[in-house]
């Protein structure tokens, strides 16, 4: 089913990309692109063009060789340059997580602030029921939440594409952008022009009052079909959309369950310290009074992701379990209906 | 004039014996020193290694290094942040644990950083450095400085992924970084011999990334300043990057905490005969440029320095534990979320 913002083909998610990192190699010949096949346009498209308008001295092809990519991409942040380094698919960042978590992350602190490190590292993620599997499908982003000193950006549809990776490539310190490959057809209406969207601002999709759904990524299209579900059975959703996890705009979402007083969570990552517990323990530590009731979490199951359609199916965060997590706060659920399908496995 | 010839010239110009390189090898090896018995005092926090035996490397390339180059190393990295000019006072006050500490108390011994001075920092985890000397290689290059990045590393690095895959990086973009690996013949306790499948650890491996196969004597500072010399030389002209193996001996153990035991006395007694310091002192002497009382001045006036500034250190406050809070994010902060 598409959505209304969807049908108007102007901006794909996947252009949006695209469109960013030409928007601000325009505005700031410090920035520079560095990844597999990039120069040719990189595997999901996403830097088409970029080395027929900026030359070669600006896109950079390299080996498959992702720490060597990460490194590269820091030391020239330290040396005063903007690279964004692509890693194709998220899943792979365990190949340079050194780089990521041991250098990228802490160098400016363990150096008492001697070094700025201004860097971008994108790619695409996520599960999305594309048959990707186990190795190519994850959403990774509650691996780098565990990391102080990375912020991490997971837009949800094409305007956020473009303008949270521009405020991304503007920013001072290291960002991961995670590019959900299932969106990159997404195509919606974006005004013509330069677009930035500033980092740790949560956007209220829809507003409701008897419960907050917040969702990232591709997950806030599941929230909003199951907002519009819950419409027809007369439960009035508010949708909450992250765009960052950090900085984490939690405000946004503290003030929401002030108003409904209930929250609901779905995320694609595994359930097992997703980044919706943390979310979901500040709620609980910092507006338990408001509560009406526990927050629940829909989350992706706590195994690597299968291929067969079936049992992707099984595994999926849907707009139905959404839609059941729902009516579990509400009190209002079938007793066999619960959030997770799988067996014992809350969370 | 052609790319040959100023290269050539530089070459010339840094062979020369300088009796104020010796200086600098001899305030190293007493800073080295003297951290080693802070350490054994329980003054220094955490863990302390120390490149005693091996300063000539990086004193030779520090004196190979102009204003505008970079250098970046390990955990046992003293001697090449002193080697950039970094200031020994703010080191001790890192390494002691006191305000105003080169890394403002949140690096310690393994993470010694002089910024201003050319040095990027040292690191812990063996090999990531090496991808990380490429992207500040890569910036000059792309920003067509004149100017090149030096790499410290140790014998055991080349078994790990990161060391393949930075200099594989570094040979295919042409970077001007020269790799500089620094063997003293053990990986933490383990002889190196034995933990790699030919003679040397890096020399042997320099084919593969079509790089000539470079050895120098690490403990012969006119040679190092000879050899890394040249390949500094030859980066800074656009002859891409070089691997070099410059043989040397760690004196003490892995870290100060460490005895070495494990070494037999017969090789320690082989390499203290091939002290660094030994060796330059003897060339200078027998090209008449030093004597043995102005060396022995040299030694004197390094440790009166160095105990004087330990005094003044020791005596500093430690820093402010708000500190803690600082420097994640470069507007200072540490906040994740509102
Ligand atoms: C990735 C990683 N593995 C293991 C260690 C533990 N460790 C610290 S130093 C060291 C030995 C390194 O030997 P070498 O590269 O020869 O350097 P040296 O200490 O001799 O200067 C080891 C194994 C580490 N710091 N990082
Ligand atoms: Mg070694």
């Amino acid at each position: 089913m598409e959505r209304r913002e969807f049908i108007v083909a102007q901006l794909s998610f996947r252009n949006a990309v695209r469109d960013a990192l030409a928007q601000e190699m325009r505005r700031d010949e410090r920035v520079i692109v560095l990844g597999e096949d990039v120069a040719i346009g990189g595997v999901f498209k996403t830097t088409a063009g970029l080395l027929d308008e900026f030359g070669s001295r600006r896109v950079w092809d390299t080996p498959i060789c992702e720490q060597a990519i990460a490194g590269a991409a820091m030391g020239a942040a330290i040396a005063g340059l903007r690279p964004i380094a692509e890693i194709m698919f998220s899943d792979f960042y365990a190949t340079c997580w050194d780089q990521v978590v041991n250098e990228i992350a802490k160098t400016r602190y363990m150096t008492g602030g001697q070094v700025t490190i201004p860097l971008v590292l994108r790619g695409a993620n996520g599960f999305g029921s594309l048959g990707f599997g186990s190795q190519h499908g994850q959403a990774c982003e509650n691996w780098v939440m565990t990391v102080p000193g990375l912020k991490i950006v997971s837009p949800a549809t094409p305007a956020e594409m473009k303008g949270l990776l521009a405020a991304a490539i503007q920013d001072p310190d290291p960002v991961l952008v995670f590019e959900h490959k299932a969106l990159y057809g997404a195509v919606e209406e974006v005004p013509d022009g330069d677009l930035v969207i500033p980092l740790g601002r949560a956007r209220t999709v829809r507003p409701g009052r008897d419960v907050t759904l917040v969702g990232l990524s591709i997950t806030v299209r599941t929230c909003e079909e199951a907002a519009e579900r819950l419409d027809a059975q007369g439960i009035s959703a508010e949708v909450i959309d992250l765009r960052t996890l950090v900085p984490l705009d939690a405000q946004a979402v503290l003030e929401s369950v002030a108003r409904t007083h209930r929250l609901v969570i779905a995320e694609e990552n595994p359930g097992q310290l997703g980044w919706g517990a943390s979310l979901s323990s500040i709620v609980v530590e910092e507006a338990f009074g408001e509560l009406a009731g526990p927050p629940v979490r829909v989350s992706g199951g706590n195994i690597p992701y299968p291929v067969a359609s079936v049992l992707e199916a099984e595994v999926a965060v849907t707009p139905d379990r959404v839609v059941r997590a729902v009516q579990q706060v509400l009190g209002i659920s079938a007793p066999t209906a619960t959030a997770v399908p799988q067996p014992a496995a809350i969370n | 004039m052609t790319q040959e010839t100023v290269a050539t010239r530089r070459f010339v110009e840094g062979e020369g014996l300088n009796v104020e390189l010796f200086q600098r090898l001899v305030f190293t090896r007493r800073f080295l020193e003297k951290v080693d018995t802070l350490y054994r005092q329980g003054r220094v926090r955490g863990p302390a290694h120390l490149g005693l035996g091996q300063e000539a490397i990086a004193v030779g390339v520090g004196s190979l290094l102009r204003p505008g180059d970079r250098s970046i190393g390990t955990y046992r990295g003293h001697a090449h942040a002193l080697a950039r000019g970094a200031s020994p006072e703010s080191m001790l006050r890192e390494l002691l644990g006191r305000e105003g500490g080169i890394c403002a108390g949140k690096g310690g011994s393994m993470h010694i950083t002089s910024v201003e001075h050319g040095y990027y920092g040292s690191y812990a985890i063996v090999g990531a450095h090496l991808t990380i000397a490429n992207g500040l290689a890569w910036a000059d290059q792309i920003q067509r400085n004149d100017a090149v990045t030096v790499c410290f590393f140790g014998d055991g690095t080349v078994n790990i992924g990161a060391f393949h895959e930075a200099v594989t990086l570094a040979a295919v973009w042409k970077l001007p970084v020269v790799f500089v690996c620094e063997n003293n013949q053990y990986m933490e306790y383990t002889p190196i011999s034995a933990m790699i499948p030919t003679a040397r650890p890096a020399a042997d491996k320099a084919a593969a990334y079509g790089m000539t196969s470079i050895v120098v004597d690490g403990n012969d500072l006119t040679e190092v300043r000879r050899v890394i010399g040249a390949a500094i030389e030859d980066a800074r002209c656009g002859r891409g990057p070089a691997l070099v193996e410059a043989d040397t001996y760690r004196l003490k153990g892995h870290s100060a905490a460490d005895a070495g035991k494990y070494r037999p006395a017969e090789e320690v007694e082989r390499w203290r005969a091939r002290d660094p310091l030994l060796v330059y002192r003897e060339q200078l002497i027998a090209a008449e440029l030093l004597d043995d009382s102005a060396a022995d001045q040299m030694w004197t006036d390094a440790r009166d320095e160095l105990n004087a500034l330990t005094e003044v250190v020791l005596k500093a406050p430690p820093p402010d534990a708000s500190g803690a809070w600082t420097d994640l994010w470069s507007d200072g902060s540490s906040s994740w979320r509102n």
